[in-house]
């Protein structure tokens, strides 16, 4: 591929390029007879943005590590596993803000693990959070008693409601995501730490030599990242009502598609908020839109696979053919 | 036998050859000479097959060459050495040697047919007792190198061209380059040797072409050129001193450095360094030069010994610290280690300072922006602005990004690790006189370079290191070239 691609025109296609998928997206899906009277409507969009709130926090965590130059493959086993240590305390009568912080707090506990093992011991991101992939499952599982974990109601059950869904209000869930990634992009914008992460990312030796503590700051990110994982399994837990330790396998692969797919590179240094939600929202488009076409899920399974592998060379294509 | 004429090549708006031309006879040594931007790489990627020319005409024995890709252009006869090498690094001498080109039967490779070809590859060298079973990464740089050479040599080339072939290379393995090029030559291939050394073109070269802007500008006998006529051509200016003089005197001792050891290199140096003053390391590649500069920095453990900086308590540091205290490293690598490609020169320029920018860790921009701007105007620093990526910029423009980083901090005690590799001879004189002016406002410089001439036109004393050790210490007045190769190869060890 010998075609030179313009700098200033391919930051602009990584710019507007998720955006425009977005939108090819939702034109595929409101056009044809079966979905046209309803896919656009503000009902449908509430659900859509409802379906988009896990994998939404979740990717805003990968955000960070992916920009870090890191990857993390255990995100949906620790959601599991937050989901049900938040029924857990439910159940033996914790108080809500202490839930909610406990469940993050052990999305967060993970990340430490992964965080350390991967600064600490220099070990390649990939292995050590394949290995978490089962530990915590494993310990959902084993916490759960190899069952899903119920408990009588809890207000927390309301942040992810979809009943009155002819109101034209959202519920908690949606807007915290919301919140948290206008406060992630600028974090990564505007703070020393945010462009400390870009730096460890886009190149580690220079990071290292320019005085940033890299090992602290490689588990801090991992840290954070856990917190925004346990985060999500509190909205899993609160969309299934129970805590339920087989939820969310291959949750990763939708999370780092959708970071992908908004624009950031797999080896470090490159991404942003934006992208990653949008990435986020064209992925529960398309197995929205799916649905309502009546496609069986093996066949949404195909499309979102071959989504992905678009995705990333659509990235080769940006990052141009390096010599 | 190989014949350029009026070859042009656009980029985008960016016309990078505006009409080149160049002659090269059998077995003859062209050396390709001009700054950095000048138009040389586009030129030998046209001639390997890595991009098509726009305009022009290429012959090579007399009939019409145009190569559509690099196996076009091997198969044609032309084969290409780039600066950086491209080795397997895992797979042996033999098998990189042979790589693509196995000499097999069903798949199967033939052991024996392999093993004489890759050996008479390295013989037309003069290194037919290389290991063959070695691995490519256990060899050195210039071993590397000539295997690399081997592998060309395997598709009987007609024109070999060689990219900075000695920019990685100790002068001693230099030296075994220069006589491997000449018996290429006596065996009748023609070389085009691209460097920025002056005096490496007139010892190999026979003709030389000179190109500036994308043209050529000149082109002659090699034996009748004087070096100040050359660098007239490739600047288009008269350089009349290499290195400026500036008024500086060493004041007090800044930095003391005693028996500083580091494994694996470096054993027990120890030096003085005063404000004010220009400290050159010189040595072989592998001497422990490297390594001393980054324990003093705290890149590198120090496992024994002292590192003080004058006026803090601190005798071992780490590089945050060491920012703090003042010390700022210019690494010699800058694509691996110096900066970071993808994010902006502001970024680049302010990473070792961030908090600086912004209360409540918080960054502003603007600022950011505003320090990048200073340094732009002041250095001269050619870019579209302080947004644009670094890796968009030239080498040289890279390398005063990299030192800026250190004036913006500000340091008072510069280590500077080759600041001068790779770069062109314009951005060369401005680093050097750059590193005067520092050394006149009374900052400590300790700058290791593999190029004498530059560390005896620039210091005011020089520490020459072999095998790890500092082994001598004295003012420039009195060391010669040749002194300072007798310490570094360890053939006199005096105190």
């Amino acid at each position: 591929m010998s075609v030179a691609i313009p700098p200033r025109l391919r930051r602009l296609m990584v710019r507007v390029g998720p955006f425009l998928g977005l939108i090819a997206v939702i034109v595929l899906f409101a056009l044809p007879g079966e979905t046209r009277g309803y896919f656009l409507t503000f009902h449908n969009f509430k659900i859509i943005f409802i379906q988009t709130v896990i994998v939404a926090i979740g990717a805003l965590g990968m955000t960070l590590i992916i920009i870090s130059g890191g990857i993390d493959i255990s995100v949906g086993s620790t959601v599991a596993l937050a989901s049900v240590v938040g029924a857990l305390l439910i159940q033996r009568g914790w108080s809500t803000p202490a839930v909610v912080l406990a469940t993050i707090a052990a999305g967060g506990l993970v990340g430490l693990a992964n965080g350390a093992a991967i600064a600490g011991l220099r070990m390649t991101p990939f292995i050590i959070t394949l290995g978490t992939l089962g530990v915590a499952r494993g310990a959902a599982k084993w916490l759960g008693d190899n069952q899903t974990v119920n408990y009588d109601s809890s207000p927390i059950n309301g942040w992810m409601t979809t009943a009155n869904p002819f109101a034209y209000t959202l519920p908690a869930g949606v807007w915290v995501a919301l919140g948290l990634a206008v406060l992630t992009a600028w974090m990564l914008r505007c703070t020393v730490l945010g462009r400390h992460i870009f730096a460890l990312g886009s190149n580690e030796a220079t990071a290292r030599l320019c005085g940033i503590p890299t090992v602290r700051l490689k588990v801090l990110v991992y840290v954070l990242g856990g917190c925004f994982t346990g985060l999500a399994g509190l909205f899993q837990l609160a969309r299934l009502r129970q805590g339920d330790p087989t939820v969310a396998v291959g949750l990763e692969l939708d999370i780092i598609a959708a970071v992908i797919i908004g624009g950031a590179s797999l080896s470090g240094g490159v991404g942003g908020v934006l992208g990653s939600m949008i990435g986020a929202l064209i992925m529960s488009v398309l197995r929205n839109g799916s649905q309502q076409m009546g496609w069986p899920t093996y066949f949404q399974e195909i499309i979102i696979g071959l989504v992905i592998i678009a995705a990333v060379f659509i990235d080769r294509l940006r990052q141009g053919r390096k010599a | 036998m190989l014949r350029l004429d009026g070859i042009r090549k656009s980029f985008g708006a960016t016309q990078a050859l505006k009409g080149v031309s160049l002659e090269l006879s059998r077995g003859e040594v062209l050396a390709l000479i001009g700054e950095n931007g000048a138009g040389k790489s586009t030129l030998m990627r046209i001639l390997s097959g890595a991009c098509l020319p726009d305009g022009g005409a290429m012959e090579l024995d007399g009939r019409p060459f145009e190569p559509g890709s690099p196996e076009d252009a091997r198969s044609g006869g032309v084969a290409m050495i780039y600066q950086e090498l491209n080795l397997a690094l895992h797979l042996t001498v033999q098998e990189n040697i042979l790589l693509g080109a196995e000499s097999a039967r069903f798949g199967w490779i033939d052991r024996s047919a392999s093993r004489a070809r890759a050996r008479e590859a390295l013989a037309q060298l003069g290194h037919g007792a290389m290991d063959l079973g070695r691995q490519a990464g256990a060899c050195s740089v210039a071993e590397q190198q000539v295997v690399e050479i081997a592998r060309a040599l395997l598709g009987r080339p007609k024109v070999l061209i060689m990219d900075e072939p000695t920019s990685s290379l100790t002068q001693a393995d230099a030296e075994r380059l220069f006589s491997v090029i000449l018996r290429l030559r006596s065996q009748g291939v023609s070389v085009i040797y691209i460097s920025h050394f002056l005096e490496e073109c007139t010892r190999v070269a026979d003709r030389f072409t000179v190109l500036k802007d994308g043209e050529t500008v000149g082109s002659g006998g090699m034996r009748e050129a004087r070096p100040g006529h050359l660098l007239a051509l490739m600047t288009g200016r008269e350089v009349k001193d290499l290195f400026p003089k500036t008024e500086h005197r060493p004041g007090r001792a800044v930095l003391e450095v005693r028996d500083a050891s580091s494994a694996p290199r470096l054993r027990r140096a120890s030096l003085s360094l005063r404000g004010g003053e220009i400290f050159g390391l010189a040595g072989l590649i592998g001497a422990g030069r490297t390594d001393l500069l980054r324990t003093i920095f705290g890149l590198d453990r120090l496992d024994a010994g002292e590192v003080c900086v004058v006026g803090s308590p601190a005798c071992r540091s780490t590089p945050r610290e060491r920012w703090r205290q003042g010390v700022g490293f210019m690494s010699e690598d800058r694509k691996e280690e110096g900066l970071m490609l993808n994010l902006s020169l502001a970024d680049n320029l302010t990473l070792a300072k961030m908090p600086s920018f912004g209360r409540f860790g918080s960054v502003s921009s603007a600022r950011q922006a505003a320090a990048a701007a200073r340094w732009i105007q002041v250095l001269g620093i050619k870019c579209r602005g302080a947004s644009q990526p670094v890796g968009e910029l030239s080498g040289g423009t890279q390398q005063k990004i990299a030192l800026a980083r250190l004036l913006e901090h500000p340091a008072r005690i510069f280590l500077l690790d080759e600041p001068t590799r790779g770069i062109d001879v314009g951005t060369k004189v401005e680093i050097y006189r750059l590193i005067g002016e520092l050394a006149g406002s009374g900052k400590a410089v300790l700058v290791v370079s593999s190029y004498l001439p530059e560390l005896l036109g620039l210091c005011d004393t020089i520490g020459v290191m072999s095998r790890g050790e500092l082994a001598a210490v004295r003012p420039r007045s009195e060391w010669t070239e040749a002194g300072i190769l007798r310490v570094a190869t360890g053939a006199a060890i005096s105190r």
